[in-house]
């Protein structure tokens, strides 16, 4: 029977939530790294034990951990896990993420724009997303802050820029929203090796065709009257993108403001906000199995990061858009006021679709029925930064 | 021998209790305990310095002796009575976040 595990990174560690495939009772362990800030567990889509994770802190900066057994234990990559290391030089540097300034690019980039309009040198902080590979379970990608993306091809023990997408000509333009300027986004397309779609806070969405070698703007059709000229190449605050992998040419997109849409793969974007509440969120995802059926979670602005009127509402649209029907069955209708983070939903692959998210408030809730009801897994967890599922067989 | 006392985080990286010895060649002074220290504990580099500046972090702090030695040169020496082994280099997350 088929079985499935969420991975939720929090403020204060991770936790793995693991049921069968009827999705009612769970399992969970943790807190792992407990203390530290997890932005982000995902596991390789090759090899389901192999799981990466960014554990970060305002102290001790930026780890990376990974497992090679589904989440029981773990290990900076480079330092096996559960022997003590060896004096000498280390074997890896996991952790050590350096932008190229070796003009691999043709114009390597050391300022973007800070808040007050000054030029500003990039500075690393942390990784917000990691995006292991499809197809080999020691590639994987990390998106980080200050916005850049990079690329491990050894488990994780080594990183390298994909400088081409931080040396694009619109480079300096490029700014940080209110929680910094992180490429938080990472879509590998499953019908062509090729192609990475990423989204940065507050630059916008950029494609590459060439494998991460060269990028180019695809903000077309956005609007944002945040800045000076609203459809302006660059300088959109996307939250979030989402792809149903079964038709990689589709993208859905949570802006800051607008729910949009792309049916050529980010060439061109509208907006499909329609009847919902208020067109501000983070989160958006995608059925596994229903490629025009797409969920949000409406805030209700950008000065108030919580749901509309003390109601907890996921927003199903079965049309690919335009049209949405609020989900409340099992979600509090009174008194809530949490908020959802962009990495905080996902989907698994069983028949019927699970959806899963979690909140501000230290909540995990599941659906087993596509989002008709809901079921919190969790209720008292810190606050929820992260969710990832895994479908296995 | 060279007593460095580690904030509790980062001896779960190590896998270490609350104290570490380290033997370190040469003059003792805040870089040559670093680097015998993340030489011993490759696990730690990167989290008490940057990689690349190997600058302090900034919420760190580094006491010895009820001294604040975290604005002294990397090189200038440490207290004799850390170099001795007699007191221990403490490295200390900074109070912040309310």
């Amino acid at each position: 029977m088929s079985r499935v595990r969420v991975l939720v990174g929090t403020r204060k560690g991770a936790f793995i939530l693991e049921s069968d495939g009827k999705r009612e009772k769970w399992d969970v362990s943790g807190p792992h790294f407990a203390g530290w800030e997890l932005y982000h567990l995902k596991g390789s889509p090759a090899d389901p034990n192999r799981i990466y994770a960014s554990q970060t802190s305002g102290w001790f900066g930026q780890i990376i951990q990974r497992s090679d057994d589904g989440g029981k234990t773990w290990h900076q990559p480079g330092t096996p896990a559960g022997q003590a290391p060896e004096p000498g030089p280390p074997k890896a540097v996991s952790n050590k993420f350096v932008y190229d300034a070796s003009g691999e690019s043709g114009k390597p980039l050391t300022t973007h724009q800070w808040y007050d309009g000054t030029q500003h040198p990039w500075e690393f902080k942390r990784v917000w997303h990691l995006e292991p590979s499809l197809t080999d379970p020691n590639t994987v990608y990390a998106g980080v802050e200050d916005a850049a993306i990079f690329r491990s091809t050894d488990g994780g023990e080594n990183w390298k820029e994909l400088s081409g997408l931080r040396g694009h000509d619109t480079g300096p333009k490029w700014q940080p929203g209110a929680g910094g300027m992180c490429l938080h986004t990472i879509i590998l397309d499953p019908s062509n090796p090729q192609r990475i779609v990423i989204a940065i806070s507050a630059a916008g969405a950029f494609r590459s065709d060439d494998a991460g070698k060269s990028w180019k703007p695809i903000n077309k059709g956005l609007y944002s009257k945040y800045i000076p000229n609203p459809t302006a190449e660059v300088g959109h605050c996307v939250h979030h993108i989402a792809m149903n992998p079964k038709r990689p040419g589709v993208l859905f997109m949570q802006k800051h403001w607008d729910v949009m849409r792309s049916d050529d793969a980010g060439d061109s974007w509208r907006e499909i906000s329609g009847n919902l509440p208020t067109d501000f969120g983070f989160v958006i995802d995608v059925h596994s199995h229903e490629p025009e059926t797409i969920y949000v979670i409406p805030i209700k602005s950008d000065g108030e990061h919580f749901v509309p009127e003390g109601k907890l509402r996921v927003y199903r649209s079965r049309t690919g858009g335009n049209e949405w029907e609020a989900l409340t069955k099992g979600l509090p209708q009174k008194d809530c006021y949490v908020n959802v983070l962009r990495d905080a939903m996902a989907v698994d692959t069983l028949d019927k679709c699970g959806i899963y998210f979690g909140t501000s408030g230290g909540q995990v809730y599941a659906s087993a029925d596509a989002g008709d009801s809901w079921n919190a897994i969790v209720r008292d967890l810190p606050a929820v930064l992260s969710i990832e599922v895994q479908t296995l067989a | 021998m060279i007593r460095v006392e580690l904030p509790q985080h980062l001896r779960t990286l190590a896998h270490v209790g609350r104290e570490v010895t380290l033997d370190v060649e040469g003059p003792v002074t805040q870089r040559s305990v670093l680097d015998a220290l993340e030489a011993q504990y490759p696990m730690l580099r990167g989290t008490i310095r940057d990689h690349d500046t190997l600058k302090r972090r900034a919420f760190l702090r580094f006491f010895a002796c009820e001294q604040d030695l975290s604005h002294e040169a990397p090189d200038a020496p440490l207290p004799e009575a850390v170099a001795s082994g007699k007191e221990v280099f403490l490295i200390i997350g900074a109070i912040a976040g309310g």
